[in-house]
């Protein structure tokens, strides 16, 4: 980059905000995604929309690539500035604005911690329902932008369904607001829902609108053993068909049990083909009443072993396998793949079958985990990236595992997003005219391609 | 020349870095230390958590980075306070890495002109003696004693001192000098080498003093070794690993020369350099390996030494009328992991209120000679501690290292905080004192 250009953009955040020095650089070469780094050519750090606003400007003018960023913790390399350009680092905007209990929303700004808002929503019996693995250190500007999920996403949802409003900043440098505080809102095209989970490659958020809800007053945990996988299957579709809607509704596969069971000694049998995590929540006499429900189902479809949480320390017991699915699995090998492929919750199981048999095949160790009730799992890979051969089986492993949920009537990503790491599937989920599409929304609004470049709906 | 090629270094110490590839494989970049590093929390920099420190040095390995005056500034900015390494899904060790990451920077470039002024001193222990006492004696000349206990603020500049924090004023006559080699009681119970290290010995003596009385209550004898120095860790933590090594070498050598039951510490950082870092150090020496591992085997921190091994008398003590929190050293809480017997302590006396304050482990932002270097940084850090203590509604913070002690002294002051940071066994001492009127 001309050295013309970064005295522009020192003018407009101070010189202490562009960072330029090969250390500073190599620190913003990566996010959470292993396999992806490219050093970008300065770091800018701004502090409000219109420094962003003179930032996109000049950046979309000369042509430069904008990579917005919060925590960089995402798992689609959604971050990762592979054309070099400008990494745009928004964690400086960590203001909440507007905590509005009339109408139950947030105004808050991009770079605050997603922990940091249920804190304060907290405070007053509310919560904000998105819930990553990586609460405490994403940003809710990253969540939204990746359109981020959670534990929770059976009956609350993920991030779209919770943000209402948007400030925006277009490549242009033009500042959009879209959306409000209206909790009926059908005026014109929602671009609210556009730009949530545009990965940063249609404007960069500086504000956003959110709603909260109520905390439940009361939840109860209960983990079923299963050695026979259909049979948990089948326990899901009971739990919904008996028209309950468990917050979390968490399944682990055989792989995933035996590797927590090695670190963590939870007493989990070897040779159960699954475990279900079910946690009910709300108002405690319908969580008395769901519980039992849960109860009935679970009985009803052979489950081998059953443990209800009686008070908060037998709940973190529970919990505790669960946590450690990830960094049980992590712990195996150095490098770690967690995608996030995703079916019809009445596919699971078939789904599961599928990717242990990938997994003999290309002979790579995958666990997975996931979101057995909404149907999002978490097929994680563990390999060492510097064994280029493994790498070569656990690219064809990840392939087959992306096509056989497409197949099953599923979708690349449930709340990861698609950055580079699916972008070579896109097409195959979606169809060219529907890529061509959003190819157009995208050349409509970034004409100069600069911001996320490559990213999402890939070279346009 | 700013930069010293890699190839250099590796031609010279391969092994240095190279070994420490496959832990730095291990980081799945996952992020989960921002959470929790206090400088992080301050900077929000990437180069300032371990995530990034450690990117920088796989950085290193692959070619792709030097080893240069910017990286060795970054890699300076860390509190070794542990929190990444505790707050790990991976186990990656980051607080360790970073030290090994010092080590190769010490090895390219040279440890920093200041420190090696500082730790040239540091290694002449004699010369190091008369230049503390001498700094206890015309203390008073250069710093002004404050109101609080032990606090004093510089009456000049001070090169490396910021002119308004405080310190505490050297002792005018240090704690070794003021007792008899051994402390004897009457029936001895157990026969115990006091490490005092240079906080207690040279600043805050009346530590040593409450340490002597408490033991001696106990029936305890107290050998206070006069050859005894600085426990290294300054040293090792900055990367000189080779000098850190020759002060544990003389620790060894002395403490070996006493015929004692116990060697114990009232320094969290002191007490793991003798039970943990010493071995890390010998990993390559058997024999001295092995000798380290008898000295590590009976080193206890006092309030683990008093609960879990005494245990302390409980029949003749006074009462303490006075709300009391906890702040956990890093070395303590994460690094020997001595966080109950404390507690058990204060508990244990009668009248004293016990309260928890939020986040009693997190670091206190001195990482002692990181708040030197970084002095407002520091004080960011320390503030939000100060604002924990304040908010417990606790009369006294009780602590168990001197350089915690000295920076939550501080903190105190300039927050206009007016509460009191002390020792846990200053107040068991002051129990035991009160319990005999």
């Amino acid at each position: 980059m001309q050295t013309l250009y970064m005295q522009e953009f020192q003018k407009i955040v101070g010189a202490e905000n562009v960072l330029t020095g090969q250390e500073d650089l190599f620190c913003y070469s990566y996010d959470a995604t292993p396999g992806y780094s490219h050093l970008p050519e300065a770091v800018i750090i701004p502090e409000n929309v219109q420094q962003v606003s003179a930032i996109l400007r000049l950046a979309n003018q000369h042509e430069i690539p904008v990579y917005p960023r919060g925590s960089g913790t995402n798992l689609s390399a959604g971050c990762v500035p592979l054309k070099g350009g400008i990494v745009l680092l928004m964690n400086r905007f960590d203001h909440i604005i507007d905590v509005d209990l009339e109408n139950l929303v947030v105004v808050t700004e991009p770079g605050v911690i997603v922990a940091d808002l249920n804190n304060i929503a907290a405070k007053h019996g509310l919560i904000y329902p998105p819930d990553p693995g990586t609460v405490a250190t994403a940003t809710l500007g990253g969540t939204i932008a990746e359109n981020a999920g959670g534990l929770r996403g059976l009956k609350y949802g993920v991030s779209k369904h919770y943000v209402m409003g948007l400030e925006v900043v277009l490549a242009n440098g033009d500042i959009l607001h879209t959306g409000g505080r209206n909790v009926k809102d059908v005026s014109g095209y929602d671009l609210t829902k556009l730009f949530t989970g545009s990965e940063g490659t249609l404007g960069v958020i500086t504000q956003a609108t959110l709603k909260l809800v109520p905390a439940p007053e009361c939840k109860k945990s209960i983990m079923a053993v299963f050695k026979n996988l259909d049979n948990a299957g089948k326990t899901v579709a009971g739990i919904i068909a008996a028209k309950i809607t468990p917050a979390t509704l968490e399944i682990m596969d055989n792989a995933t049990i035996r590797t927590v069971e090695d670190y963590a000694h939870v007493g989990l049998p070897l040779d159960a083909e699954a475990v279900l995590l079910i946690e009910v929540d709300g108002m405690p006499e319908v969580v008395a009443k769901e519980a039992n429900e849960v109860l009935r189902v679970l009985k009803t479809n052979h489950a081998d072993d059953i443990q209800v949480a009686q008070n908060d320390a037998e709940r973190d017991k529970l919990w505790a396998a669960r946590r450690a699915a990830l960094p049980a699995l992590a712990k195996l090998r150095p490098t770690t793949y967690v995608e996030d492929a995703t079916v019809p919750r009445s596919k699971v199981p078939e789904f599961l079958r599928e990717v242990s048999r990938i997994a003999k095949e290309f002979n790579v160790t995958i666990g997975t985990f996931g979101h057995a009730g909404d149907g999002n799992m978490h097929p994680t890979i563990v390999c060492d990236s510097r064994d280029l051969k493994e790498m070569e089986s656990v690219k064809k492993a990840m392939n087959e595992i992306f096509l056989s949920a497409i197949k099953l009537g599923g979708t690349l990503s449930g709340e990861h997003g698609i950055g580079l790491g699916k972008l070579p599937w896109m097409e195959q989920q979606h169809g060219s005219k529907v890529m061509d599409a959003m190819k157009s929304i995208k050349r409509a609004l970034d004409p100069n391609l600069i911001l996320n470049p490559g990213k999402l709906v890939g070279e346009c | 020349m700013d930069y010293v090629a890699i190839k250099e270094i590796q031609n010279k110490d391969q092994w240095l870095l190279a070994d420490i590839r496959d832990a730095l494989a291990k980081c799945m970049k996952c992020g989960n230390c921002m959470a929790v590093c206090p400088i992080y929390k301050e900077t929000k920099n990437e180069a300032s958590v371990a995530r990034g420190k450690l990117s920088l040095i796989e950085g290193i390995l692959s070619g792709e980075n030097e080893i240069s005056a910017d990286l060795d500034h970054i890699l300076s900015k860390c509190l070794c306070c542990k929190a990444c390494a505790a707050n790990c899904p991976c186990g990656v060790k980051a607080d360790e890495l970073i030290i090994r990451g010092r080590q190769a920077v010490v090895k390219a470039r040279g440890l920093h002109p200041v420190k090696k002024l500082v730790f040239k001193l540091l290694s002449n222990r004699k010369l190091f003696d008369i230049a503390l006492k001498a700094a206890g004696l015309f203390g008073p000349l250069s710093f002004k004693r404050l109101p609080r206990k032990m606090a004093a603020v510089a009456r000049f500049p001070m090169p490396g001192i910021d002119k308004k924090r405080i310190t505490a004023p050297f002792a005018s006559v240090p704690l070794r000098s003021r007792y008899p080699e051994v402390v004897k009681v009457a029936n001895a119970k157990y026969k115990v080498g006091f490490f005092t290290g240079c906080m207690i010995n040279y600043i805050y003596t009346d530590v040593g003093d409450a340490v002597i009385h408490v033991l001696n209550h106990n029936d305890i004898e107290v050998v206070i070794p006069s050859a005894q120095h600085c426990c290294g860790t300054p040293v090792y933590v900055s990367g000189d690993k080779e000098l850190a090594k020759s002060f544990a070498r003389h620790i060894i050598n002395v403490f070996e020369s006493y015929d004692v039951d116990y060697v114990i510490a009232a320094c969290g950082s002191c007490a793991e350099a003798l039970k943990i870092e010493y071995l890390h150090m010998f990993q390559d020496d058997p024999v001295m390996y092995e000798r380290a591992k008898v000295l590590a085997n009976k080193t206890y921190e006092i309030s683990e030494f008093l609960v879990d091994i005494v245990p302390f008398r409980r029949d003749d003590l006074g009462q303490i009328l006075q709300t009391v929190t906890m702040h956990d050293p890093c070395h303590m809480a994460r690094g020997i992991k001595v966080t109950k017997q404390p507690r058990e302590i204060l508990q244990a006396i009668p009248g004293l209120t016990f309260v928890e304050m939020k986040d009693a482990d997190r670091c206190c932002g001195s990482g002692g000679s990181f708040s030197v270097a970084n002095y407002p940084l520091s004080r960011k850090i320390n503030d939000r501690k100060i604002k924990n203590i304040k908010e417990s509604s606790a009369e006294i913070v009780a602590t168990s290292c001197g350089t915690c002690r000295m920076h939550l002294a501080d903190g105190l002051e300039q927050n206009k905080v007016y509460i009191e940071a002390v020792h846990v066994i200053q107040l068991l001492d002051q129990s035991y004192q009160a319990g005999k009127i």
